[in-house]
């Protein structure tokens, strides 16, 4: 008797316990979105390892991508992996954001810049062993310019169709039309000038697939390049191995592994046991005084395309007024934001706009912060009760940012709700729906200040609306290739006067290695890890 | 017998359902939408709205309940919305690794609490008991990932004696596989053997005062021989119903361990899914989850019956 009553009665309460776990579960699920990086995947660097019987590399990395078309979608993983490694571009953007040759020898641009003839390689071949021909270079623009070739839209086998990220078309819209004069050259003709779109060529929109492989980009790599896919193992890890048939100086390992890791510690582990050779984006600055042995390892620290941005509503009435906008700057202890949450590594940047852009200049001191006039333009704006929600993307640097911020807008008697939104939910009410005062989140795509152009992204969050930006962008775009930088630098400069965001930072490239690895690109210019330069010892 | 037995089935079959509709609507109320996670900054009005309506998130919400139940009684337990890959095909992979782990744990777990256990009731006076004791409330107030942190930067990254992390399938490299799963198994274990212990001592010590003991003991028989002849089979019954529950403890602690040890289990899964608002994926893993705790119940009375005698004459009302 004893013994029955208890257990009968445990039944229901394990049942119970049962669903309890489940939600248990759904709930630490759905706490635990905090690791989705900025507007796209941050991108990486490389490294090797040392030298077993079969070369290999693993590198750590997060987040996982999503699909193996590198094209089809925002976030830059997939790219990371894939681009340089396994597809290659026309011409390949440098560490110090130098264009260089790659599938073509050489280009030149006609005097009214606004056709482009191209020279391809001629000993250039896909892994299929095809060649990459001027012909195949076409189809790769018209598929991400319109999503179609020949005329007809590309269908996965299924029949679905094989999708196009709208940031990778935006850059083809300049192009009018691209034309294959014989194997090995391809004129493209723009509807206007635009330097600008070069450099998108050298970055993952311009990358060249096989044409016979684009129904399946999705599940089979079909590039160039000195590395193709072998397995991808889903939540796990992607591994590349050699392609044994790569028309140039053929890649240093068997097999390169990407190692998706979410969690910083367990990447920071793996590297201090040896597991892996090179941590692409080392997520926990402050951790970094683990390696400082150079024996065993090696931090390089350079730089990426990634804004680190308190974006301000300039729609939103408190802020329409630029002197409130200004005094918000002036209010704002950028360097003391760097220390906190970076652990003072990184740059601070005064305007949309990093230190491999050709036309960069250090605007830092543009309403640099100075609290006493941050309260003296509050007041000749009659802002002097001002209340701001500020929603930054729940993201580990951005909410350590926010909370810094708000105590410094508080000290100029800003009144701040701090209200940090899951990244879902910040896209949905921020960046869609425009319900903000202020934000952060990274602008990890390169040269992106276009993105204040409000005839090029009309419905953008900024809510930046200045006809003399546009202008000046696109004089800057149009202008002959020796005057774009100084050009563009009166765009970036136009954006600080206006005060249309608060640049906090430039996200530092944190790459970790082993001390045996050589070769990681110290600064990160396109959305590629290249392992193409690594070597190990 | 055969009423007793059509009658656990039914109430196994309402608590997947209730389980069913719980999940299903927790998931659905999720902050976010899915369709606007997947579009990120590519995200405008309009392409949510046919990001949702590919999705097939733009039905009611009955539909797609029964959609999904059904699908689920055919073996299909959908597509995921960010990949498209089938679920089930995401989700084979990575139950030799969490089935591995919860096994071994609780394994483990049991080898190191019936002994300690026992030790600690038989010489509760002495000063072994007292340091079981002591053991075991230390155990239980370190959670496992803390447990399993500071493992593998002892024996992983000081020592290099084990794997700080990773896994390496039993097929590819069996000792590999072994030397990968003993720091998580031990992190799991020690926890669940700590509250085991405690268990397994209060059992003990209820059968040291059965008259049945008393008498074994008063025919002479030693305190260890008694134990073991009348003792383990009547401790048994109480731990049995410990044990189902903290397989499922062991299971929602796997989640954890798995993140801190990067194995690719159920449980990184269902994180690495959650944080992309994949649903489809969501649910499936907890409901899996959820059968995974029901079947071990309906065992665990399975077990009684085996054990105790007096259950298997009469059957219960």
């Amino acid at each position: 008797m004893g013994n029955r009553t208890p257990h009968t009665r445990l039944g229901l309460g394990r049942r119970v316990a049962a669903v309890a776990a489940a939600l248990a579960l759904t709930t630490l699920a759905a706490c635990t979105g905090q690791t989705t990086p900025g507007t796209s995947a941050p991108g990486a660097s490389a490294s090797p390892t040392e030298a077993p019987a079969a070369k290999t590399l693993t590198i750590a990395a997060h987040p996982e991508l999503i699909t193996l078309d590198p094209t089809a979608q925002a976030p830059a993983a997939s790219a990371q992996a894939q681009l340089f490694n396994v597809y290659e571009t026309l011409l390949k953007i440098n560490s110090d954001g130098v264009p260089q040759p790659l599938l073509a020898q050489r280009w030149e641009v006609s005097p009214d810049g606004r056709t482009y003839t191209f020279y391809l390689n001629p000993t250039a071949k896909f892994a299929s062993g095809k060649q990459v021909t001027a012909e195949a270079v076409v189809k790769n623009i018209d598929r991400i310019r319109t999503g179609q070739v020949d005329g007809k839209p590309v269908t996965a086998p299924d029949g679905t169709p094989v999708p196009v990220g709208a940031k990778y078309s935006t850059w083809m819209k300049v192009v009018q039309s691209a034309t294959a004069v014989d194997p090995t050259t391809l004129k493209v003709t723009l509807t206007r000038p635009s330097n600008t779109w070069l450099y998108a060529m050298g970055d993952t929109p311009g990358l060249i697939a096989d044409p016979d492989g684009f129904a399946t980009l999705a599940s089979k790599s079909a590039g160039s390049g000195p590395y193709q896919v072998k397995e991808w193992r889903k939540g796990d890890s992607l591994v590349l191995e050699r392609n044994p048939g790569y028309w140039g100086t053929p890649g240093r390992f068997d097999t390169v592994t990407f190692k998706y890791i979410a969690d910083p510690n367990a990447m920071n582990s793996a590297l201090l046991a040896g597991t892996i050779d090179i941590i692409a984006n080392e997520q926990a600055p402050d951790s970094l005084a683990q390696f400082a042995d150079p024996a065993r390892f090696t931090i390089v620290e350079g730089s990426t395309n990634a804004e680190v941005t308190m974006s301000m509503n300039n729609a939103s009435p408190a802020l329409k007024d630029v002197r409130v906008r200004r005094a918000i700057a002036l209010a704002i202890d950028k360097k003391k934001v760097l220390d906190d949450v970076q652990a003072g590594r990184g740059t601070i940047i005064g305007s949309m706009t990093v230190p491999t852009d050709p036309y960069y200049e250090d605007l830092s001191g543009v309403n640099a912060y100075n609290p006493e006039q941050a309260k003296a333009l509050l007041k000749e704006a009659g802002a002097t009760d001002l209340t701001l929600r500020f929603r930054p993307a729940n993201l580990p640097y951005a909410t350590a940012a926010a909370t810094d911020i708000t105590a410094m807008l508080k000290a100029v008697g800003i009144n701040v709700v701090l209200e940090p939104q899951p990244w879902p939910n910040w896209v949905q009410q921020v960046f869609v729906g425009k319900d903000y005062d202020l934000t952060i989140v990274a602008h990890v795509e390169a040269r992106d200040l276009n993105t204040y152009d409000n005839s090029q992204f009309p419905n953008y969050y900024w809510g930046y609306a200045n006809p003399a930006f546009n202008q000046l962008w696109l004089a800057a775009d149009q202008a002959p290739r020796e005057q774009y930088p100084d050009l563009m630098k009166k765009a970036a400069r136009q954006l600080a006067d206006d005060a249309a965001s608060v640049w906090l930072y430039m996200m530092p490239n944190l790459v970790v290695t082993k001390a045996t690895v050589t070769g990681v690109s110290q600064n990160q210019t396109t959305d590629s890890f290249d392992v193409t330069t690594i070597a190990t010892r | 017998m055969i009423r007793s037995i059509a009658g656990r089935l039914g109430v196994f079959a309402l608590s997947l359902l209730g389980a069913s509709v719980v999940i299903f609507l927790a998931c659905q109320a999720l902050p976010g939408d899915p369709a606007t996670a997947l579009l990120g900054t590519s995200a405008t009005p309009e392409t949510i709205a046919a990001k949702r309506a590919e999705l097939g998130l733009d039905r009611p919400l009955p539909v797609r309940y029964v959609e999904w139940v059904a699908g689920m009684l055919r073996g299909d337990f959908g597509r995921s919305f960010a990949t498209g890959d089938s679920v089930t095909a995401l989700i084979a992979p990575t139950l030799p690794v969490t089935g591995s782990l919860a096994a071994l744990s609780l394994l483990l777990a049991i080898v190191i609490a019936l002994p300690l256990g026992m030790v600690s009731a038989l010489r509760r006076r002495h000063w072994q008991g007292g340091a079981v004791s002591v053991l075991a409330q230390l155990g239980m107030a370190v959670p496992a990932f803390w447990a399993g942190i500071l493992l593998s930067i002892f024996f992983g990254v000081r020592l290099r004696v084990l794997p700080p992390n990773m896994y390496v399938p039993f097929a590819q490299d069996p000792v590999e596989w072994a030397r990968h799963l003993v720091l998580p198994v031990v992190s799991l274990a020690l926890v669940q053997a700590a509250v085991l212990i405690r268990y397994v001592r209060s059992a003990f010590l209820e059968v040291l005062h059965e008259d049945y003991f008393r008498t074994a003991r008063a025919v002479g028989w030693t305190q260890g021989r008694a134990l073991l002849r009348h003792g383990v089979r009547n401790a048994a019954l109480s731990l049995v119903t410990v044990l189902g529950l903290q397989l499922a403890a062991i299971l929602v602690g796997a989640v954890v361990v798995e993140k801190v040890f990067i194995l690719p289990g159920l449980g990184s899964l269902l994180l690495t899914y959650a944080d992309r608002k994949d649903v489809m994926v969501l649910q499936a893993v907890v409901m899996l989850l959820v059968l995974a705790v029901l079947v071990i119940n309906a065992l665990v009375e399975v077990a009684y019956v085996l054990i105790d005698p007096r259950l298997r004459a009469g059957g219960r009302a």
